[in-house]
């Protein structure tokens, strides 16, 4: 059914994604379809892939914003996917059950057997989690690499979202958010973590650190005075300098 | 959002053949149109082509129109469901008031019937505003008066469509006329209140709530996520131009709206032969201002999606 879990459920898995280590690299985007497009959403279609206009699902992607102005701005990259909100109105919105919430852990998915593409999830998610496969006439979406966090074949260090395996700076964490003393829950403890357009009352799982205000920053005025004199110097040298002015 | 045409056609088609239906249930049994069942069978044979050539067009929309049938499954949750439900249970009191009407002489079921197939009709109607107004992430939809817009435009052209068909038949209804003129004039006002509501509207979110950058300065998109279009940008970042949107507001005001009301008025004085162009003039105008209506009411529509694409305010 397309009701939600009516209890919150036992375990609340998502990501907690740190802006202030993010450096931009889309290699988690790029894990992201190459894990996934043979995975439980495959395939995630490109279409005219060697057009001028290519097209594609991708379940991840990476905005780069500048905030503020001036010395005080700086630029944030922005990794966004599906939330696993815990009022995820993509899933009650669904007419035909094919959109449904996990009562065991909150991660929200597609039965695209059961998807009929009229793109009404895709409509009611403010986030923008969810891209339409035009090809295959269902809705994609981020699985939380379900096909990897509970998968035997795989050594238990690497049952993790194809996202977080592959983030060269750890910026993004997986991890429970109903355990307090969780890796994630910590972490949104520690930095402050907080939800995207609270305001919209979806009630997002996963959480954002905001970029640290206090970090050394490099500005114009800290520099070091001046790069070494270029002028010739005397001595041996200068001898040489003058040698090969000549 | 982006104007789907099938959609646009779904809803202003079978909108009006609901509408057709409520006039024909509450009033044809109170001797407002004719007994005859050949007229019976073409009024509501009409109504069914309409209602049956919107769903089909909706179906068109989906990515596997072969499972449709899926659609009413979730109607404990789903507003789409609930639409496919009662679009489908309609079809029970709508073929029961046909066959009524055409094979029956007993008028108190007929009339029963009949009212039954209104109340079907509007809550089909209301069910398809609610799949919109309760999306709460498109503001211009998630709006009071899209449910009341939802209905009223069904009950007014559905008002001018029973009014071409009985003064087909020289039974126009001055009585009833007056009680049509009151629904497109509260259609018409329902419309301009609408548009005044969503030009106050303010934006729930904005690029700083959707990054949570709160506090830091303004938010400005540096670079998007991929270089050329997506599903996102083509489906949620359509754009219209402000000034084309006001030149089409007037369009579907004057065509959608001023034109039923005094062809509709130019009738019921006129009466006759002058009254029956007047009323096919009328559907002629009604049918195509609604589609400019429903057409805006999609590219007026922002998404909150788009706040991550530049836009300042959705």
């Amino acid at each position: 059914m397309t009701d939600l879990p009516a209890a919150p459920t036992p375990k609340q898995l998502g990501l907690v994604i740190d802006l202030d280590v993010c450096v931009g690299c889309h290699a988690c985007a790029v894990n992201c379809k190459e894990w996934n497009t043979g995975g439980h959403p495959a395939p995630l279609t490109d279409v005219r892939p060697y057009e001028d206009d290519v097209a594609g699902v991708w379940l991840n992607r990476i905005h780069g914003f500048e905030v503020g102005d001036g010395a005080a701005g700086r630029t944030v990259h922005f990794p966004k996917s599906c939330l696993h909100c815990a009022d995820a109105a993509c899933v009650t919105v669904c007419p035909t059950g094919a959109s449904y919430k996990r009562i065991e852990d909150g991660i929200v998915l597609v039965d695209e057997d059961l998807c009929i593409g009229c793109k009404l999830c895709s409509w009611a998610c403010p986030y923008g989690a969810r891209e339409y496969d035009a090809d295959g006439g269902v809705m994609k979406k981020c699985t939380l690499c379900i096909d990897r966090i509970y998968n035997d074949n795989l050594p238990e260090a690497e049952r993790l979202p194809a996202c977080v395996a592959t983030c060269p700076t750890s910026a993004r964490h997986f991890g429970d958010f109903a355990d307090p003393d969780s890796n994630v829950s910590r972490l949104v403890e520690e930095r402050g973590g907080y939800d995207l357009m609270p305001e919209q009352g979806y009630r997002p799982t996963n959480k954002y650190l905001p970029p640290r205000l206090d970090t050394k920053r490099f500005a114009l005025d800290d520099a070091p005075a001046a790069l070494a004199s270029a002028e010739p110097a005397g001595g041996f040298l200068g001898w040489v300098d003058r040698l090969l002015s000549g | 959002m982006n104007p789907a045409f099938s959609v646009i056609l779904f809803t202003t088609t079978s909108g009006a053949g609901y509408g057709l239906l409520i006039w024909l249930g509450l009033f044809a049994p109170l001797d407002f149109a004719p007994r005859a069942p050949l007229f019976g069978f073409v009024a509501v044979g009409f109504s069914v082509v309409l209602v049956g050539v919107g769903l089909l067009a909706s179906m068109f929309h989906l990515g596997h129109p072969e499972r449709a049938w899926r659609a009413v499954s979730q109607w404990r949750s789903s507003w789409l469901a609930r639409e496919g439900v009662a679009a489908i249970a309609s079809f029970v009191p709508i073929g029961l008031f046909g066959l009524l009407w055409v094979f029956s002489g007993s008028t108190a079921l007929w009339l029963v019937v009949g009212w039954i197939t209104a109340v079907a009709a509007l809550i089909t109607v209301a069910s398809t505003g609610m799949i919109y107004g309760t999306l709460k992430p498109i503001r211009q939809w998630h709006n009071p008066w899209v449910v009341p817009i939802y209905l009223l435009n069904a009950l007014m052209s559905g008002y001018v469509w029973f009014t071409l068909f009985t003064a087909a038949v020289g039974r126009q209804s001055a009585e009833l006329g007056f009680v049509g003129l009151v629904v497109v004039v509260a259609a018409l006002l329902a419309k301009r209140a609408y548009w005044r509501s969503i030009d106050a509207g303010e934006s729930l979110s904005t690029p700083e709530s959707a990054t949570g950058l709160v506090g830091l300065g303004t938010v400005r998109l540096l670079e998007r996520p991929h270089t050329e279009e997506n599903y996102l940008s083509q489906e949620m970042g359509y754009r219209i131009a402000r000034k084309h949107a006001a030149k089409l507001r007037r369009l579907a005001m004057v065509i959608g709206y001023l034109a039923p009301l005094v062809l509709t008025l130019l009738g019921l004085a006129a009466g006759g032969p002058l009254g029956l162009a007047a009323a096919v003039l009328a559907a002629l105008n009604v049918t195509v201002g609604l589609l400019i209506e429903r057409w805006l009411f999609f590219a007026e529509a922002t998404h909150t999606v788009t706040l991550y694409y530049g836009a300042r305010a959705a």
